[in-house]
């Protein structure tokens, strides 16, 4: 028996998550910057990190965007094996976003052509969707901005390569955005997969509550990450790129199955303004 | 904490010094990718621009639509570093002062030396904080260009911190 779910639902399910993402901050970013806040010794840095929490609370009381830059809107959709979706997914979500980024006065981003570029319009979205067990239909929306997505590396490792090295790879990626992406920053990594998988975990990895990014994965991993956070928090960059032991809030590590050839690791940097929302039909 | 008041106390600009902090009133235009394409084109082609370069400042900002009853969208700085390949030839033209966010290249801060001019820092990512300092924005070029367009903004008491002052000395070396 297939599960019916009429594309008017998804579109006005989109439209609510791209206006929630973009004015309400992710509470466990929030309760992190905070915590970053009160551990903070440099005086502009604490300074600036203020002003962040101030900009998050101003945003969700006055329904103001977060950040102007309201990004190439991602969603993420998880759709059961049963579940019919009555008209069409691809277009519901686009018209989603439409209407919620028009409704919340989203900035328009897009341009229809990366060469010719011309007037900036809202579609279309990056939409990924992963076939999964049962009749539930997930939707996640991420409203990346492009200052940081700008900073995004994939590196093609050789499989005899060692942990240091595809540290220090991470750690150099950061060094290299340095002050220019909005540190503090979520670092989302991606290992394994393909070229394109990996970068596609990399991206997946900052929609996870950074509360405890480690939950659930194999001790390697969760131990990486800790390590990667310390050293990453060592580089002195600072929010705003001013100094500070405040770079990075979490790093979040997704790995998946790869090639004997091979060892593909990726990394998305997300801004301080991590945003996003997630719904279950 | 200094006090300043564009354009007409613009001279006091080359006297600041990076990591200072400054409240910055009056006429600031926005300006982005696209928009300093445009005018690094005008300055070419020696066509008219579509403001006095002269003694003014510029926002690196493509500020979100304007919400009813607020007086303009979420309002923070983008990366500086884009603008970098037009910025010498706009100080040239007279640009006095920019905005935005992250490092600059050693041909900007040379040219922000010789032009004695000054690049500060706004709250980066912090645009819905920023847009309770504007008081008035007012379109004045390529309107087609959307968020990229170049808006006249009055300010008011708008903290940035100097990152780049008059005589090249940054923040980030």
């Amino acid at each position: 028996m297939s599960r019916l779910i009429s594309a008017a639902k998804i579109r006005d399910t989109v439209e609510r998550l791209c206006i929630n993402a973009n004015f309400l901050l992710r509470r466990d970013v929030l309760r992190s910057l905070k915590k970053a806040y009160a551990r903070e010794s440099n005086k502009r840095a604490k300074e600036i990190l203020s002003a962040i929490i101030r900009n998050a609370h101003l945003a969700r009381k006055e329904k103001l965007a977060i950040c102007q830059d309201t990004g190439l809107v991602t969603v993420f959709v998880q759709i059961g094996e049963n579940v019919k979706v009555i008209g069409s997914l691809k277009d519901s979500i686009n018209k989603g976003v439409q209407l919620g980024y028009r409704r919340g006065y989203l900035r328009n981003s897009v341009i229809k052509d990366p060469l010719l570029r011309g007037r900036p319009g809202y579609q279309p979205a990056i939409i990924h969707t992963d076939i999964v067990k049962g009749s539930g239909l997930a939707l996640t929306v991420l409203p990346k901005g492009f200052g940081c997505e700008n900073k995004t590396q994939l590196k093609m490792f050789n499989p005899t390569t060692t942990i240091r090295e595809i540290k220090s790879f991470i750690v150099a990626v950061v060094k290299e955005a340095g002050p220019d992406a909005c540190p503090p920053y979520v670092v989302g990594v991606g290992i394994g997969g393909s070229a394109d998988y990996s970068l596609l975990l990399a991206k997946k990895a900052l929609t996870r509550s950074i509360d405890r990014p480690g939950t659930g994965k194999p001790g390697h991993i969760s131990r990486l990450e800790k390590e990667l956070l310390r050293e990453i928090n060592r580089l002195n960059i600072g929010p705003m790129g001013l100094g500070g032991k405040t770079t990075c809030l979490a790093v979040n590590i997704q790995s998946y199955p790869t090639h004997i050839a091979g060892l593909p690791v990726a990394v998305n940097i997300s801004c301080h303004a991590l945003r996003s929302a997630a719904a279950r039909l | 904490m200094f006090k300043i008041k564009l354009p007409f106390e613009a001279r006091k600009l080359a006297g600041l010094k990076a990591g200072d902090t400054v409240l910055i009133s009056g006429t600031v235009y926005t300006a982005r990718d696209q928009a300093h394409k445009r005018l690094a084109r005008a300055l070419n082609k020696r066509s008219s621009l579509p403001f006095d370069l002269k003694g003014q400042v510029i926002y690196y900002c493509g500020p979100g639509p304007k919400p009813r009853k607020k007086i303009i969208g979420s309002c923070g700085p983008t990366t500086s570093s884009r603008m970098d390949v037009f910025t010498p030839k706009l100080l040239k033209a007279g640009l006095i002062g920019m905005i935005g966010k992250g490092r600059r290249c050693r041909q900007v801060v040379e040219a922000i030396r010789k032009y004695k001019a000054v690049y500060f820092l706004a709250y980066a990512g912090c645009g819905a904080l920023i847009s309770k300092y504007v008081k008035k924005m007012k379109l004045v070029a390529y309107r087609e260009l959307g968020p990229e367009a170049i808006y006249q903004l009055e300010v008011c008491d708008l903290p940035l911190i100097v990152g780049i002052d008059a005589k090249g000395r940054s923040l980030y070396d």
